[in-house]
């Protein structure tokens, strides 16, 4: 009978509190911009944090009240920055599709192992561990930070390196945070021609490490007509917005480390 | 319950039994909203409001319902459920009558349900037997005292931000063991009242 009694209790406290707030929801109602919640569908919905607000909710209560700038959420891409732009009455402000690119080619057998990694699968953890399983110290050491962090399942690690589905990216750019080695780029959905490699030791050491590596030996920017490439650092740089996706580089790399994908 | 009394109260629920330093109650907001003082006092102040009034409240349900009833062993359930309703109350009720305080509350009055240490306070009020008066100056000192070691906490995290800190210990490892610190520090009060 007690047990009744109980039950009873507990539905009609929850009944009550329920009518209650029922009550108060109406009766406190405020009026809410509804902008802010056509806004926010047009949104990436991950809650990645990208934007620097709290929240998606928080991004489309700034993009409404004229803080955050429409093209802010990374994830929405070009589509839904033009549906906040019909909302807010705005012209779209063209910004490029931008998507991850991986800048490095070490795959297992082309960089060269310095020792066989058996612990934690983390790669902040291995880069600490003696400069890293891998020779190279700008190598991708494929164990997966960028992969766990991908809300989207964009990225896939074959062969010992990441691997980024340009399809699936929405350059919310947290791969690229989480990357310890830094071999994760933003780069123009349409600059397919790229430097996969960005090894900045002497030719002979990056020769040394690794199969695939840059030498910084300057050929393509000797090959490129528009002026695209210069040679910083010991390894090459294509300026996305002078390349014309010629390929003539890529020709003419003896690394191969130029790709065009 | 005379002043004498409520002064040395206040002294036991604020330092000696501090909730964070003293009890471990609270620890989430305490770790998750102190790096700034600015939040962290509004996260005080917020825990405070609901700390009082759901001291009060779940001191007339234990009392008036649930005691009759013999229903005592379902306190816990119960005061989930009125501290949960009564923060969404609240939170509701701000928006509409002090948008002010409503927004510099923010974010931390939703957070406050699922805050142990609302619990944990009428809990104690139960488990001490303390009367409607003193189970509500308990929630509000001992909100206090919630209040006073966030804030500390916060300025002794603004004041990390900027030391120079070795690797392996930079964010919450040296955070702990700042907290552990002032935990120690905390103890020095034990036998003032």
């Amino acid at each position: 009978m007690t047990i009744l009694y109980a039950g009873i209790l507990l539905g009609a406290l929850g009944l009550i509190f329920g009518g209650v707030l029922t009550f108060a929801s109406k009766k406190f109602h405020v009026d809410v911009d509804e902008r802010v919640a056509q806004v926010r569908e047009c949104l990436g919905g991950a809650n990645c944090g990208a934007c620097g607000y709290p929240g998606c909710d928080g991004f489309a209560a700034a993009v409404v009240a004229g803080e955050a700038p429409i093209n802010g959420c990374a994830p929405a891409g070009e589509k839904g920055m033009k549906g906040i732009a019909k909302i807010m009455g705005l012209e779209a402000a063209s910004s490029e599709k931008m998507v991850c690119r991986v800048l490095c080619q070490g795959e297992s057998g082309v960089a060269k192992e310095r020792y066989q990694y058996d612990g934690y699968q983390s790669c902040a953890t291995a880069a600490g561990l003696a400069g890293g399983p891998k020779d190279c110290r700008f190598a991708c050491l494929g164990l997966g930070d960028c992969m766990d962090k991908c809300a989207f399942g964009a990225i896939t690690m074959e062969n010992g390196i990441a691997h980024v589905n340009p399809d699936k990216c929405t350059a919310c750019g947290a791969c690229v945070k989480a990357c310890p080695r830094g071999v994760l780029k933003l780069l123009p959905m349409s600059s397919n021609v790229i430097v996969r490699c960005r090894n900045s030791d002497t030719a002979r050491v990056a020769r040394a490490v690794c199969m695939d590596a840059c030498i910084g030996c300057g050929r393509c920017k000797k090959e490129c007509q528009y002026e695209a490439i210069t040679v910083e650092n010991g390894f090459a740089h294509i300026d996305p917005s002078k390349c014309t996706r010629c390929g003539a580089c890529a020709a003419v790399c003896p690394c191969k480390c130029i790709t065009i994908s | 319950m005379s002043i004498t009394e409520i002064l040395l109260f206040m002294v036991s629920c604020i330092l000696t039994h501090n909730f964070i330093f003293n009890r471990f109650l609270g620890c989430c907001p305490f770790l998750g909203v102190s790096s700034k003082v600015e939040t962290s006092v509004s996260m005080g102040l917020a825990v405070t409001f609901v700390m009082t009034i759901a001291s009060l409240f779940c001191w007339l349900i234990y009392n008036f319902l649930l005691i009759p009833l013999e229903l005592t062993y379902m306190n816990t359930i119960a005061f989930i459920l009125v501290i949960a309703a009564l923060v969404q109350f609240v939170e509701m009720f701000l928006k509409k009558s002090s948008p002010t305080l409503y927004s510099a509350l923010g974010i931390y009055l939703p957070l406050i349900t699922t805050n142990c240490a609302v619990l944990g306070v009428a809990t104690l009020n139960m488990n001490n037997n303390y009367g409607l008066l003193q189970s509500v100056l308990n929630g509000t000192f001992s909100a206090l005292g919630f209040l006073l070691a966030i804030v500390l906490m916060a300025g002794v995290r603004e004041r990390l931000e900027s030391s120079k800190i070795p690797a392996c210990m930079k964010g919450f490892p040296i955070t702990l063991v700042s907290a552990g610190l002032m935990a120690v520090a905390f103890m020095g009060f034990n036998g003032l009242v």
